[in-house]
């Protein structure tokens, strides 16, 4: 596994003019609302200007991957203290540790009681290191193991934040069953007895990230991605370097767009123009609106339909046909 | 597929393989570099009579070597398509025609119902001749099928892992495969039968990270290599060598990780003891009167 690439911190000069004619035309847009005038004339060359910049900007797979590891990105805490009130951390997985990389606890998301998981990837140097830039342990898995009982006991709907390049690939990981723990969370989750929303919000790395995403609703940010296996990783098995990983990144069709077309996630997010990093409040408030919406959804559906509803969700992925 | 339907009904433990299977032919094994005779070999249920290496088998002799008789193929109805229109160094259509080519099968899967003692299972079987027996959409769905079917019939299911991990050219939709085997897994759960896990050399990644990790008992053959991250990739990371014997069968039994090892020359035994402990109802269920089957639904 490759660690995140952060050598891209600026913005290109194509997204700073974008975002400098959003601006415009929000200015106009609210001068039109306050005084009342036809601004019209003004606002749809400017609206066609925007258009035509928005193509423009249009991103490679690779360059996405490169959004979604971005220094600044918000990881899962910075949307859990906006989103969030009450959020108690409950620690450990009662046989061997607590992972710093899988947290979670009960919360109020946007005034509703859930149960949040996520994976948290660090803010500085020192807590990434803490926290394995969010590759988690088999106590990681095994504390969400333990968090869906008592969230099944006590009614909570799960809110789970992905964002993992994979399951941490160490020793002590082999021997404490990498594998099983999360062959035993993808089990729990589709078992549980609450309503389950799944977020990947930046990067959705194997069975590390699906072992936390059987969602009744998987939703993904704009510039988010979710893959079997890293670009990295593909290019290293495929060509033996790894730094064929942007080949790799648009073979693996790993993007939020190519995953709503591949009927894999319910919903895309869309991020602030040039990347959630540039305006995390704006981020926080999309993905705020977006998991609130699905959670009333489902709020009215029995336990048996919860588990029915994500049996037959993923019962049915997959691409064959038959003879 | 058609030398599944070739073998007897009724044979000892270690079956007779057929001429056509096995030329009169010497091979090194590559664990006491020794030289065996191949027809030796097969007879021995492809472990080297020698020093017990276990061969790595293909689904159809897997069968032959797990089954009292022929398998009732279930599976062979689904096919693999190249939905992300992957390509590497190859397209991934031409990769699919190499391995059905070599292996006879639409992908890496050998589904069916036999009997072991004659109790009467269904059996899923990983077909690691066929691209490492990595798991796309086809084996996800043949897995899920085959567990829902043994439901229906009230049938314990066997799998026999033997896959490096998810298959990279189906990417997210192979990933999926993790969670509709599980959830199609319920089938079993739901009726109470048993449903054992084999893990075979090699049994890794997201294999190791769904199915074949949730059974109720898990068997592990010796010597098989298994575990979730490759060890290559463990060596990256933690920058030091591994020990002697890392991920394999006899260390994870000693991490508490399977329930036991046996020997493929026991296997049968040691499974149909466990099936009448856990449930005797098996015994009782009647071999089915047809040999190929429809679809199942
Ligand atoms: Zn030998």
């Amino acid at each position: 596994m490759t660690r995140p690439n952060q050598t891209r911190t600026t913005q290109t000069p194509t997204v700073q003019t974008l975002r400098e004619l959003e601006a415009r035309i929000r200015d106009l847009e609210s001068t039109a609302v306050s005084t009342g005038q036809d601004l019209d004339s003004a606002l749809t060359p400017l609206r066609a200007q925007l258009t035509r910049l928005r193509q423009q900007v249009s991103m490679t797979r690779w360059e996405r991957v490169q959004l979604a590891r971005i220094a600044g990105r918000p990881t899962a805490l910075e949307y859990v203290e906006r989103l969030t009130e009450d959020f108690v951390e409950l620690h450990g997985d009662r046989a061997f540790g607590d992972d710093q990389a899988l947290i979670g606890g009960p919360a109020l998301w946007q005034g509703r009681r859930v149960m949040l998981l996520m994976q948290q990837k660090g803010r500085d140097t020192k807590d990434k290191i803490k926290r394995r830039f969010g590759s988690a342990n088999p106590e990681g898995y095994r504390k969400a193991v333990r968090l869906m009982d008592l969230a099944d006991k006590f009614g909570l709907p799960v809110v789970a934040l992905i964002d993992t390049q994979g399951a941490y690939p160490g020793l002590e990981a082999e021997e404490r069953g990498q594998g099983w723990a999360i062959a035993e969370s993808i089990q729990r989750m589709s078992r549980l007895r609450v309503p389950a929303v799944c977020a990947v919000i930046g990067e959705g790395g194997s069975g590390g990230a699906l072992a936390i995403g059987i969602g009744n609703r998987v939703l993904i940010m704009e510039n988010a991605w979710y893959s079997v296996i890293s670009p990295e990783g593909a290019a290293s098995i495929i060509w033996k370097d790894s730094a064929k990983a942007p080949e790799a990144a648009e073979a693996l069709k790993l993007t939020a767009p190519d995953l709503l077309e591949l009927g894999i996630v319910e919903e895309v997010i869309a991020e602030p123009t040039g990347g959630a990093h540039l305006d995390v409040d704006a981020a926080a408030a999309a993905l705020g609106e977006a998991v609130s919406r699905h959670l009333d959804e489902l709020a009215g559906q029995s336990p048996e339909e919860w588990v029915s509803g994500r049996a037959e969700r993923f019962r049915k992925l997959g691409a064959y046909r038959e003879s | 597929m058609a030398l599944d339907k070739f073998f007897r009904r009724r044979r000892p433990q270690v079956n007779p393989p057929s001429e056509a299977d096995t030329p009169d032919l010497w091979g090194k094994c590559p664990q006491c570099k020794e030289n065996v005779y191949l027809r030796d070999l097969a007879l021995n249920a492809y472990v080297c009579p020698n020093c017990g290496f276990h061969h790595r088998l293909g689904a159809t002799k897997r069968a032959e070597v797990l089954l009292d008789g022929p398998i009732e193929i279930w599976s062979g109805r689904v096919h693999p398509v190249d939905a992300l229109n992957f390509r590497d160094t190859e397209s991934y259509p031409e990769r699919l025609a190499r391995a059905q080519a070599k292996t006879g099968r639409p992908d890496a899967i050998l589904t069916g119902r036999g009997q072991i003692e004659n109790l009467s299972v269904a059996a899923a079987i990983m077909d690691f001749e066929f691209s490492g027996g990595s798991m796309g959409s086809v084996v996800g769905e043949e897995i899920a099928r085959a567990a829902e079917r043994a439901g229906e019939e009230g049938l314990p299911l066997i799998l026999v892992a033997a896959s490096g991990g998810a298959r990279m050219q189906e990417s997210a939709l192979s990933l999926m495969q993790m969670a509709k085997t599980t959830v199609a897994l319920e089938a079993l759960s739901k009726r109470g039968l048993p449903y054992i896990s084999i893990l075979t050399d090699p049994t890794t990644g997201g294999v190791t990270a769904s199915f074949a990790t949730i059974a109720d008992v898990i068997v592990a053959e010796p010597g098989a290599l298994i575990g979730f991250a490759g060890p290559r990739v463990i060596q990256q990371t933690i920058r030091q060598s591994l020990p002697d014997g890392f991920q394999r069968a006899e260390f994870l039994l000693e991490h508490g990780m399977v329930d036991m090892i046996v020997d493929r020359r026991q296997q049968r035994g040691e499974l149909a003891k466990l099936l009448r402990l856990l449930h005797p109802a098996s015994v009782g269920v009647a071999a089915p009167a047809s040999v190929q089957s429809e679809q199942a639904p």
